[in-house]
């Protein structure tokens, strides 16, 4: 009896190993926080690579045969720890990288990543960056071995303060933000821009606020109100955007809000019924963009992560263009991955993302939309249960959205 | 002055929490002259079970039973633990609570996970309380100061009008002679820690839901809560009740200062060289080192705080 359990077990463990041998893997290391004030936002990025990888990728004949796989490393939020959980990924042969939230972050892989590539140039690393928007990273500090797939901060602006120069309404603008390199910047280049197309517009106010800390934003909100701001401008991500909306919902404030991030990760359910008509977002898409089927996706992913809510279209974009860049390479080594990833143009639900070759930025098409009551109709789909979804106000072409680089990338 | 008027009633909110956060802190430091690093997480620990308990039956029964049950693991901990280290002197005891407080963190993440759970503000409590020029008041803020200073009179009516009270007192000073008297001392020091962490734990339940549940509040408050009681003066609740009030309005005022620390200088007659990075630096940004900054301010100048009692 003791020796046919012995033999079973035995039998189980060969038949795991020539499976485990026989399916390699892509593995790609998803450094993010996942756990500290943003956890919530780590995590709900981390599920959506998951699926993302299963339904566009494995379900559909893998890369080259092997399955294509995400593994979370925590960085908590900070740059220091992002580099040691590098080093991590790297000593367990991991070849490809994600990371998207804090540019300090982005910033810190970057220097990392061109490090060990410079002295390791037989085993080197590729970062795909899904998320941090800091323009220096595909300008001044761009590299060969870095990715972008979310518009960057420079663009996101451009959109945004073109819809700004039509709204005569816009007399007061406030800007607030998270005190690192993404809330600066989201305030220099709305100044800057503002200052160009509207020099009507105020600036009545600019604040920095330490990023993930505060937890009582009504000292700020009291601020705004004081100001006379009929507008507020900010970059804020995660609880520091659900809890700066839910005191402004508290305080009664009733200026607009021109947003990155309020389609998800909590900041729709903290606003409910308030943000109605006053919280705008510039997206890559959201739920009420009529497509083919990111629209079935995203109900289905919605309905296999109950309290998790399709968030990033790119996160898609991203997997499915890393996919085929490997096929078409026929390889997984990162520099030939990077050389396919170069110029490609990749057809997508909402029209073309095309990988600019000399800064490694994504161009795609843009939405801006506004927060309002789900009638079935325009706003067909409402945002995490709440009643009320995105109503698409403008849309920005692909070619619309480029602009100039300054990067003189170092080629390998 | 609309902005004043809103901006000191933010400042006395968040006080107000800050008082019910360091009050369990203060009783039991005066007490038994435990610092307690784990008490922050006692007040994590609140906005949990108080959540847990609203998923059941609601939000009501969780503001009772919440922080009787943080008081319930409170007394366990001093009864089983504590005592235990306190044989081995003050350090063993601080190291006690300090790798306590990682425990209970790791304990949070195994049961409720590592991100925010939903832990909402009752539809009765949901809404405005009144208007004042052009800014609403929610009824929350309003509810949570009601709490806090109720919380504040019973205490006060406790400690000095009642006999367990006076005991209490008592024991604070002299402890080897309430001993004498036949009172168990070591089981009043556990009613302290339990009642100390009880306090924490209803600040949890009421603090969780108007701010955010997450596991990283702990470490969010926790050393805050030390600034209250080192500038109140360690052991005195009076003081540590003016200390909250007081950290709290800096708080939120700082927030409303634009002004640079060159104009900050400019006004004592100071010119600051042009360009430097400091320089250009606004009160606003400030704003969360300066309790710290009192901290130390007081640490030097007034070594026994606001109303201390005692040196150290």
């Amino acid at each position: 009896m003791k020796n046919k359990f012995a033999k079973h077990l035995a039998l189980g463990a060969s038949a795991l190993l020539i499976g485990g041998s026989a399916f390699a893997q892509v593995k790609i290391a998803y450094i993010d926080p996942l756990s500290g004030p943003f956890a919530n936002v780590g995590e709900a990025g981390l599920k959506g690579f998951k699926e993302a990888a299963e339904v566009l990728v494995n379900q559909k004949g893998g890369i080259m045969g092997q399955k294509l796989e995400f593994t979370g490393f925590d960085n908590k939020g900070s740059p220091q720890e992002t580099q040691i959980q590098l080093k991590a990924a790297i000593d367990q042969g991991f070849r490809f990288v994600t990371l998207g939230n804090g540019s300090g972050a982005a910033h810190s892989l970057i220097d990392a990543v061109n490090k060990w590539n410079a002295r390791n140039p037989d085993k080197t690393v590729l970062f795909f960056n899904y998320a941090a928007v800091d323009p220096t990273l595909t300008n001044e500090k761009c590299s060969f071995w870095h990715f972008r797939f979310d518009a960057n901060t420079e663009m996101k602006m451009e959109a945004i303060s073109n819809f700004m120069e039509k709204d005569k309404k816009i007399k007061k603008v406030f800007i607030i933000g998270q005190d690192y390199a993404h809330g600066h910047q989201v305030a220099k280049y709305t100044k800057e821009m503002l200052a160009k197309k509207r020099k009507d517009i105020k600036i009545v106010g600019e604040d920095l606020h330490p990023i993930g800390r505060v937890k009582d934003f009504a000292p700020y909100i009291a601020k705004i109100k004081a100001s006379g701001a009929d507008t507020v401008v900010t970059g804020n991500w995660g609880n520091d955007l659900s809890l700066l909306i839910k005191a402004a919902k508290d305080a009664g404030l009733k200026a607009r809000f021109f947003t990155y991030y309020a389609g998800g990760l909590g900041t729709p359910q903290a606003m409910g019924a308030a943000g109605e008509n006053l919280v705008l977002q510039l997206t890559e898409w959201h739920m009420n963009v009529p497509t083919v089927s990111t629209e079935k996706f995203a109900l289905d992913f919605n309905k296999k992560y109950p309290g998790v809510w399709f968030y990033y279209l790119r996160v898609n974009n991203m997997v499915q263009m890393v996919a085929q860049a490997m096929n078409t390479a026929k390889s997984t080594d990162p520099k030939a991955v990077a050389l396919a990833l170069e110029d490609m143009r990749f057809k997508v639900d909402t029209g073309e993302v095309w990988m600019r070759k000399s800064d490694h930025q994504a161009m795609q098409p843009l939405y801006i939309s506004i927060f309002s009551k789900a009638d079935g109709k325009t706003v067909k789909h409402d945002s995490e249960g709440t009643g009320y979804g995105w109503k698409t106000l403008a849309t920005i072409s692909q070619r619309d959205s480029q602009l100039p680089t300054s990067c003189i990338m170092e080629r390998p | 002055m609309e902005f004043v008027v809103i901006s000191l009633l933010n400042g006395i909110t968040y006080g107000l929490l800050l008082f019910m956060l360091s009050s369990g802190l203060t009783l039991i430091f005066s007490m038994m002259g435990i610092l307690n690093f784990a008490h922050a997480s006692f007040y994590m620990l609140g906005a949990y079970f108080a959540y847990q308990i609203s998923t059941w039956v609601g939000f009501w029964p969780g503001l009772l039973v919440a922080p009787l049950l943080v008081g319930a693991v409170g007394a366990a901990v001093e009864r089983y633990g504590l005592r235990r280290a306190h044989r081995f002197g003050h350090v063993a005891e601080l190291l006690f609570t300090f790798g306590l407080a990682f425990l209970v963190e790791e304990v949070v993440h195994l049961i409720w996970g590592k991100t925010s759970v939903d832990y909402k503000i009752p539809v009765e409590l949901d809404g405005t309380l009144f208007t004042l020029f052009a800014t609403d008041f929610p009824i929350y803020k309003g509810f949570m100061m009601l709490v806090s200073v109720g919380m504040l009179v019973a205490l006060y009516a406790l400690l000095t009008r009642t006999r367990i009270g006076l005991i209490i007192q008592a024991a604070l000073t002299k402890p080897d002679m309430v001993e004498a008297l036949g009172h168990n001392v070591p089981r009043i020091f556990m009613l302290v820690f339990g009642g100390g962490t009880a306090l924490a734990g209803l600040a949890g339940v009421i603090g969780g839901n108007a701010f955010i549940t997450e596991p990283g509040m702990a470490a969010a408050v926790g050393s805050i809560v030390f600034v209250v009681v080192v500038v109140g003066g360690l052991g005195s609740l009076g003081g540590a009740f003016v200390a909250s009030l007081l950290i709290g309005c800096i708080q939120t005022f700082s927030i409303a200062l634009t002004i640079s620390i060159t104009d900050v200088f400019a006004l004592i007659g100071v010119t600051l060289p042009e360009g430097s990075q400091v320089a250009r630096l606004t009160i606003t940004q400030l704003a969360p080192v300066l309790p710290y900054l009192l901290m130390v301010a007081i640490l030097i100048f007034r070594p026994r705080g606001l109303m201390g009692a005692r040196e150290s």
